[in-house]
């Protein structure tokens, strides 16, 4: 077991990686991001550790969406697809025994949840939450079905492309990270503000899961596959030298 | 052109939107029954060590409104300041919670155990603290802070004392409500605006 004290520090996050606190086309955000500038530090024990999750906690069903909600006594209705992938950190290291949680709308676009009122019914077999460990080699897969896209309030006619909510736990609560997955091909991507948050196109990209037909299974499923990269440590010099150096 | 650097880079951070109960806490959602409970309902179970705490508070948005569909989650050490996971960590403290703002109220409420003073890599010392991460529609990459408490001496903490206006740093110490209870606001904005990390 690791030590906080000999535990390597993180990389500090890049921010320009990420969007933009403050974006008036997505409006909600403008009176929800801090004015005055974060406080940055290196990391410490408190972000270099983090919570454990166990296979013991996760049930059979936990990442198959399409039969989790009816405890599998009847499919959700919606395009099948296998979605999967691998956790790295920024090192190039897989993230093993790491908890993925995702969650999504039904395949009309509906979320099961009591603020959603959106015309698109609830599919009665249809919960919209799933999660699962990493393997050892940070590989990770949901079975779900596509979910739809809706509209929401914020400019006249905004509409969310297909995605799914991802949250990773990764093994330190400093690189703790919650995301949206798109689909290849969805022309909701380019009008989305959210999406638009971020302001380099190339890390959209990094959102967006290309189909992978080589992970499909005739006459049953399509599969999209997305990787994700979570905050690295820094190498392990660092970890071999004596306290306080 | 140089050669690229062989760090990949971090996927970005996309809001957790209003819906983020569904995935973390589906029975706040109505989504009883997929898994037997919530992850992170309890960060202490029976037999924890140390000072039972409560602390209740709101998150305000910059209109000064309390959110209604802010979601937190807490890390901590145990009482003797020992991160979970770690030797000799007490292990009914699994140092992590989850909870959401109640739709009534617009408070949240967390009950564990006081944390203890934890030694950093450079044998400096951090007073006792709770690493809270906040997320919500319109925050495009979770809100990192910390909460401090004002009956421990918290001086010469190297995160408080970091800060560049000691007005400040008052933003991340709890209010006292009696012994064990504590009030905890966060402002994203205005005069008050809580101190945000990037640590």
């Amino acid at each position: 077991m690791t030590s906080a004290y000999d535990a390597a520090p993180l990389i500090p996050r890049d921010r320009a990686a990420h969007p933009v606190a403050h974006d008036v086309e997505y409006k909600s955000s403008v009176s929800r991001s801090p004015t005055m500038p974060l406080l940055s530090l290196d990391s410490t024990p408190t972000e270099e550790t983090g919570p454990k999750f166990g296979h013991g906690l996760i049930g059979a069903l936990d990442n198959n969406l399409i039969l989790n909600w009816s405890k599998g006594a009847a499919s959700a209705i919606g395009e099948r697809i296998l979605v999967h992938g691998r956790v790295l950190d920024e090192t190039g290291r897989p993230v093993p025994n790491s908890l993925i949680e995702i969650w999504q709308a039904n395949a009309g676009g509906r979320y099961r949840h009591l603020k959603d009122t959106y015309l698109a019914p609830l599919d009665p077999n249809f919960g919209g939450c799933g999660r699962t460990l990493t393997d050892s080699e940070g590989r990770y897969e949901f079975m779900t079905v596509r979910p739809g896209a809706y509209p929401w309030p914020n400019r006249e006619n905004d509409w969310r492309p297909m995605h799914i909510h991802f949250s990773l736990f990764g093994h330190a609560f400093g690189q703790r990270l919650i995301t949206q997955m798109y689909f290849e091909g969805d022309p909701l991507i380019e009008r989305c503000p959210i999406v638009a948050t971020i302001k380099d196109r190339g890390q959209i990209d990094r959102l967006v899961a290309p189909l992978d037909i080589a992970a499909s299974k005739p006459l049953d499923h399509l599969a999209y596959k997305f990787d994700i990269v979570l905050r690295g440590r820094h190498q392990t010099h660092f970890e071999n030298r004596p306290e306080g150096m | 052109m140089a050669q690229p650097a062989k760090t990949l880079r971090e996927t970005p951070s996309q809001t957790a939107g209003p819906y983020v109960h569904i995935g973390c806490v589906p029975s706040y959602a109505g989504l009883d029954g997929i898994y037997p409970g919530d992850l992170g309902q309890y960060p202490i179970s029976q037999g924890a060590r140390g000072e039972l705490i409560e602390i209740v508070g709101s998150v305000f948005d910059g209109a000064g409104c309390p959110m209604h569909d802010v979601l937190l989650e807490s890390w901590q050490a145990d009482a003797a300041g020992i991160f979970p996971g770690l030797p000799s960590a007490d292990p009914a403290v699994s140092g992590f919670g989850r909870f959401a703002v109640s739709l009534d109220s617009s408070e949240f409420k967390l009950k564990t155990v006081k944390p203890g003073r934890v030694a950093m890599r450079d044998r400096r010392v951090q007073a006792p603290h709770i690493a809270l991460w906040i997320m919500a529609r319109g925050i495009n990459l979770a809100l990192a802070t910390r909460l401090y408490f004002p009956d421990e001496d918290n001086r010469g903490d190297p995160l408080l004392s970091r800060i560049e206006q000691p007005a400040r740093a008052e933003t991340l110490i709890a209010q006292p409500v009696q012994k064990g209870r504590y009030r905890f606001d966060i402002r994203i904005q205005g005069p008050d605006e809580t101190v945000f990390l990037d640590i």
